[in-house]
């Protein structure tokens, strides 16, 4: 990474697990470190249950039970957010310098409220000195330079579409400039045609300065490959590889980054009569510690070494890639797919 | 196109919500012709009234004006043991399996019961039989799944007992709305596998009824787009991906994201 960029979010050996009421653990964040520069946009890719909205929730520092704390250190431009209060996060980090905007954004808006009510009862949490017409006029301000109507501040959520809910809600959760932004699928629920509209509205709060850094959260990857600069993909609670987005994309080297960048289907011809992977078994229990490789039981390649101990990250043609059998890829030049015979 | 290899057609088939001002048109004045053995994919947007054609089309819903022809019979009215016999040859599987379940009832009775619509008296013997043929066919071991209860089956496994059902009964025309959408790309291949194979064994013709115009092309010979409750354009899956012709189509085809060409965000 150049130096001249700053850090503006620094994860180290996060652990997130959840604890049941029967006392068992969910180790749905384990051991993931990671560097977010500012003005850098990063994607995490991964399926349902992998952790990533996890991930997304354990980087704000705030833990609500049954999410629980274990190990590790995030900081957010400089300053250690874990084991701070709940009050102080709310008060000096939440909302100002980490905006997490979770998947069923568009139904946090009150049904009952107009949205510039729902708007002054937010910012009055944050900021309680800050008066009604301040509160307005910065809102009003804010979406006019997003391109969003200012009149949608006088209408009901219901009067809405989702596509329009959704901006509203990520014009009114960056108003305080937070620094870094993370976008746990914000379009999983929308048609193609309002998706885009939501990918620029956020491109646009980045490419004007509004926030420093990004981080998307999708499982759609066609998505990541066109607004990030890095991909990282995330499996079974650990990051299994990460680097540059072409890369990751075009020439996934883990085997489970090859199998997930194989599953995509987009409108383009040539990938009919693309033979899609078909991953036996399913990811493993996170109640138990797993020995060694956490996709090895589905791993084409997988040999005895990969289930002895734990695998670590190891530098590879610029990116980083959890998984002892690299050479074996690299060897093989040609992307060995998962397909059925 | 010769009547003989029609498997299913409209003719200005509309549905209409409401009624006076307040009146939506979902479906409006619709006519297609599905040929048989045919993978064809039914896409649009949310609201375009893809899922109340299909609906209109398994005889759940009525239309408001219009004709459906089934092999040649116009089935628009039929009710009754009718109507029965046409669900032994027009089958579904939804988007979410989970709601296409009794979640009291385990795995072997969701399949049992769908003899319901056979006239057949098979002894249980010869039900069995085939219940477990079929969740062969969809890759379960019977005595593994068969005592099972939905929530005790993850996502992917209960559209398979979905499809198994399908096997089971093996209709002429199988409507699979958005099958796969609640399912990880991972797992999605085997279930798209799994009803392809059943064109291939059984000579069902599917129609899939979806929002993702990458899935569509993928499985389907033919697209259908939808907009507004018209068919805007119709014809090849390769033809309209490449040449999109009406507006509403090329629309769509700019704005999801592809992973060759550029995305234009401007």
């Amino acid at each position: 990474m150049e130096e001249s960029r700053k850090i503006m979010l620094k994860v180290d050996g996060l652990r997130a697990y959840y604890r049941t009421r029967s006392g068992e653990r969910i180790r749905a964040v384990d051991n993931i470190s990671f560097n977010l520069m500012e003005g850098e946009i990063l994607g995490i890719a991964g399926e349902s249950g992998c952790g990533k909205s996890t991930l997304a929730m354990a980087m704000s520092g705030l833990f609500l039970p049954p999410l629980t704390y274990e190990s590790g250190s995030v900081f957010l431009d400089g300053e250690n957010v874990i084991g701070k209060k709940e009050e102080e996060l709310r008060k000096k980090i939440l909302g100002r310098k980490y905006s997490y905007i979770p998947q069923s954004a568009m139904n946090a808006l009150n049904p009952t409220l107009k949205i510039k009510n729902f708007v002054i009862d937010l910012l009055k949490e944050h900021d309680p000195r800050m008066s009604k017409n301040k509160v307005l006029d910065l809102t009003t301000e804010r979406f006019e330079s997003l391109s969003l109507p200012p009149w949608v501040i006088d209408l009901y959520p219901l009067e809405l579409s989702g596509g329009m809910k959704q901006r509203v809600v990520i014009a009114v959760s960056t108003l305080m400039n937070p620094k870094v932004v993370v976008a746990d699928e914000p379009t999983s629920a929308l048609d193609v045609t309002s998706q885009k509209i939501v990918i620029k509205l956020i491109k646009e709060l980045f490419d004007e300065g509004i926030v420093k850094s990004v981080i998307f959260i999708t499982h759609e990857l066609p998505i990541l490959r066109h607004v990030c600069d890095r991909i990282a993909v995330m499996y079974a609670g650990e990051f299994v590889e990460i680097g540059e987005t072409e890369g990751i994309i075009f020439n996934p080297i883990h085997p489970y980054s090859q199998a997930l960048m194989q599953s995509i289907l987009v409108p383009e011809v040539g990938i009919k009569g693309k033979k899609l992977p078909n991953l036996p078994g399913s990811p493993p229990d996170l109640r138990k510690p797993i020995k060694g490789c956490r996709f090895a039981d589905r791993c084409y390649l997988a040999i005895e070494d990969c289930r002895k101990e734990a695998i670590g990250m190891v530098e590879f043609d610029g990116r980083k890639v959890r998984c002892i059998r690299v050479d074996h890829i690299k060897a093989k030049e040609e992307v060995v797919p998962h397909v059925q015979q | 196109m010769s009547s003989n290899d029609e498997i299913i057609k409209t003719e200005n088939l509309t549905k209409v919500f409401g009624s006076g001002k307040k009146a939506i048109k979902a479906v409006d004045d619709v006519s297609i012709s599905i040929k048989k053995k045919e993978v064809i994919s039914l896409v649009g947007q949310s609201g375009s009234g893809k899922t109340t054609l299909a609906r209109m089309l398994l005889r759940l819903l009525k239309p408001t004006a219009g004709k459906i022809i089934f092999e040649g019979q116009d089935v628009t009215n039929i009710e009754g043991k009718e109507k029965k016999a046409y669900w032994r040859k027009v089958q579904a599987i939804f988007q979410d399996p989970y709601a296409s379940f009794n979640i009291f009832s385990p795995v072997k009775k969701v399949l049992l019961d769908a003899f319901k619509l056979f006239d057949n008296k098979f002894t249980k013997e010869e039900k069995w039989r085939m219940v477990c043929e079929s969740l062969e066919a969809v890759n379960f071991r019977p005595d593994e799944v068969a005592d099972k209860f939905p929530f005790e089956l993850s996502g992917g496994q209960r559209q398979r007992v979905m499809i198994a059902r399908a096997h089971l009964i093996k209709p002429e025309l199988l409507i699979a709305d958005e099958p796969t959408s609640m399912i990880d790309a991972n797992l999605r291949s085997g279930i798209l596998e799994l009803l392809l194979d059943l064109r291939d064994t059984e000579g069902t013709t599917i129609m899939f009824v979806t929002h993702d115009l990458g899935l569509a092309y993928y499985v389907s010979e033919r697209l259908l787009i939808m907009h507004e409750g018209k068919i805007v354009e119709e014809g090849e899956a390769d033809k309209i991906i490449s040449e999109p012709d009406h507006p509403y189509t090329k629309q769509l085809m700019a704005d999801v994201p592809k992973l060759s060409e550029e995305w234009l965000l401007e």
